[in-house]
């Protein structure tokens, strides 16, 4: 009998696991496996990005039980829910602020790998599928937006659609085409509904490849050494997990405050507006967690080359791990770099600022000058650093750092600190 | 051609010559802020305050507004009985059919029946009113930056004189709040335009401040009932928050 050697001594777990090994992986992947010991809260965010996607996917599948998608009914089969369906208000708020709060959870998970190096040597592909993941997540959320058929969605699906229109030559026939008619229609409306079905599932496909990556190499930490023996880490369960669920409830916490109390506070009151082809907004922008991108767009003074800078400003993040030559995987040790790593961050937020206000006198100078930086951290900054920055003396190991106060980890403050004194 | 016409658009949105339109929205004065018995997480709407507001909804406003996404068992959120929602649904002459001898018939309304609209059509409520059609105000105070204050403002924002210099086409009037200062709609609310039964004293703004507090109302009819959840789940979650942490210190606490 060529089964499955299982350890289970359950027997119906041990029947199933003898023939199809899941307890077993679970097990491996979700008990056993080893994590590094002095991992900090940003380490959650994983987690809670994978709990925000699975919260998104339910109350999704819930709303389109409801939802009509059709130009002259979508907009009141949405105040339909919000009015008429039980919990149906809950259902869409959480929904609507689960994506920012998603993004919200990504984009710290993003600067978190972007500090301590997670993306190099061995985690290159974890990061790229990071990078796919965060692609497929923008269209998503785009899509979504399109779909209550407000004034801002209907607008917003107008002006991101004819950015393909930039194009030379094929241009004007892939717009025709993602219309599915010769402007912003039901055709477009319904393609926009199936495909905010479909995108989830194949991000939650990536998701499974991202963690399958993840646990090839193992997790990173703040020291960005590797594990070099079991005093260095610690099992997942019950560990991480008792860590992680403290962190997604605070985490929730923040969520459920917006979600109960300021649902629309991140909503743009035009959408409650029905679409109207003849009327345009004064002021069209998308939802904040596009904003930077969006400032890089508007920053070129050309359409094509905006589009242009806007995908590099994303696509560069797949060469990352090449871009970056230094040996060295935390800013801890990178004095240098960690200087340069705080001030992109401040341009993201400020080109966010940029991306929020009509983009004229300062503004644009502001998103000129914000754009410039993002591409020269990456372009520029990252190799150069890398070859010419002496990075600080590391600890022999993470378990030196904690056991022994680790000496000039700790002179660097909060970013360093182990978490818990050991 | 409409087709150009929009990526010409497009192309001036995305590279910021068309916004602006932008400035004008902005430039309206700041709005008096006025106190909402609804605001905050533990305000909740006064429902005496709501009655009045649909008493002046229903006539004044109503007589050119819809207020289409509602039906009348709504007002049963307000504190109106069934009996008094009844009556007021069947006021109204809704148009049913087709019977089975294929007409169109009217009959009473029902509280299952959504607020009769006071025009046939969009086209008949522009028609009716010099071009631009009254908003259904449904969703309205979701719909406007400033929602209860910018309808209060609005409803009261007409100077008896526009300011000098400023330009009022032919039927339109001067309001203080209204993006671009020429709206539509002419002053609607003056001291005394209802009588409540209640006995408080309807002045302009005492009337605009109810209506506003309706239309909160029916924009989001379960407010009251998300933020009463929404203290519970917050509780919740502090406490198991707590519990959770304590578990993590006392694991942890265990490694060497």
């Amino acid at each position: 009998m060529a089964l499955y050697p299982s350890k289970f001594n359950n027997p119906v777990v041990k029947w199933i696991d003898s023939r199809l090994p899941l307890f077993t992986l679970m097990h491996h992947e979700y008990v056993e496996f080893q994590m590094p010991r002095n991992i900090n809260y940003l380490w959650a965010f994983g987690a809670i990005a994978m709990l925000m996607l699975m919260t998104m996917i339910i109350t999704g599948i819930m709303l389109a039980m409801q939802y009509t998608a059709n130009t002259g009914l979508a907009f009141a089969s949405v105040e339909r829910i919000m009015r008429d369906v039980n919990f149906g208000w809950l259902l869409r708020y959480i929904h609507a602020n689960g994506s920012a709060f998603f993004f919200i959870a990504v984009y710290i998970h993003l600067f978190r790998g972007l500090y301590y190096g997670s993306y190099q040597a061995p985690r290159e592909i974890v990061w790229i599928l990071g990078v796919v993941i965060y692609l497929l997540m923008m269209a998503n959320g785009f899509l979504g937006y399109v779909l209550p058929w407000g004034q801002m969605s209907f607008w917003a699906a107008t002006v991101i659609t004819n950015l393909f229109s930039a194009l030379p030559v094929v241009g004007d026939p892939i717009v025709t085409w993602l219309w599915g008619g010769f402007s912003v229609d039901n055709p477009t409306l319904n393609r926009f509904f199936a495909l905010h079905y479909l995108l989830p599932f194949i991000l939650l496909g990536v998701v499974m490849l991202h963690i399958a990556a993840l646990h090839i190499a193992g997790s990173n930490n703040p020291l960005g050494i590797e594990i070099k023996g079991p005093q260095d880490s610690v099992p997942f369960h019950p560990y991480v997990t008792i860590k992680d669920i403290f962190a997604f409830i605070v985490f929730l916490i923040l969520f459920c405050a917006f979600v109960f109390f300021e649902p629309n506070y991140m909503a743009h009151p035009d959408n409650y507006i029905p679409a109207n082809p003849l009327v345009t907004p004064a002021h069209i922008v998308p939802e904040w967690y596009f904003l930077p991108l969006y400032a890089i767009l508007r920053a070129i003074p050309d359409k094509l080359g905006g589009m242009l800078a806007m995908f590099s400003a994303v696509l560069i993040l797949f060469v990352l791990p090449w871009l970056d030559t230094s040996k060295v995987k935390s800013c801890v040790f990178k004095p240098l770099t960690r200087v340069a790593f705080w001030l992109l961050a401040i341009d993201v937020l400020v080109l966010g600022f940029c991306g929020a206000n009509p983009p004229d006198g300062a503004w644009v100078v502001a998103a000129r000058v914000g754009t410039l930086y993002y591409f020269g951290y990456f372009l520029v900054l990252m190799p150069l650093l890398g070859k010419i920055e002496r990075p600080l003396p590391r600890p022999a190991s993470i378990a030196d750092s904690i056991l022994k106060g680790g000496g000039s980890v700790h002179a660097h403050g909060a970013a360093a600190q182990p978490m818990e004194k050991a | 051609m409409r087709h150009m016409k929009s990526v010409i658009l497009a192309a001036a949105l995305v590279l910021g010559f068309g916004t602006a339109g932008v400035a004008q929205a902005n430039e309206g004065v700041e709005l008096p802020q006025q106190s909402w018995p609804q605001a905050g997480p533990f305000g909740r709407i006064d429902q005496k305050q709501a009655q009045r507001g649909f008493q002046v909804f229903k006539e004044i406003c109503a007589n050119c507004h819809a207020l289409g996404l509602v039906p009348y068992r709504a007002l049963k959120g307000i504190g109106f009985t069934a009996d008094q929602v009844k009556e007021i649904a069947a006021a109204a002459q809704v148009t049913d059919g087709p019977n089975d001898q294929g007409e169109m018939f009217q009959r009473p309304g029902k509280p299952s029946d959504r607020f009769v609209k006071p025009f046939a059509n969009e086209k008949a409520a522009a028609a009716a009113n010099g071009g631009a059609a009254p908003p259904d105000l449904s969703v309205i105070v979701k719909a406007r930056l400033g929602a209860e204050n910018y309808i209060a403002a609005l409803l009261t924002g007409y100077p008896d004189e526009p300011p000098a210099g400023a330009q009022v086409p032919e039927g339109k009037y001067y309001n203080k709040y209204f993006p671009g200062h020429a709206i539509g709609m002419p002053k609607m609310l003056f001291d005394d335009s209802v009588t409540y039964a209640d006995g408080t004293k309807a002045t302009a703004l005492q009337e605009a401040k109810d209506v506003a507090t309706f239309l909160s109302y029916v924009s989001e009819p379960t407010q009251d009932e998300r933020k009463g959840l929404g203290a519970k789940v917050i509780l919740f979650l502090l406490v198991f928050a707590g519990l959770m942490y304590g578990c993590k210190r006392q694991l942890w606490a265990g490694l060497h």
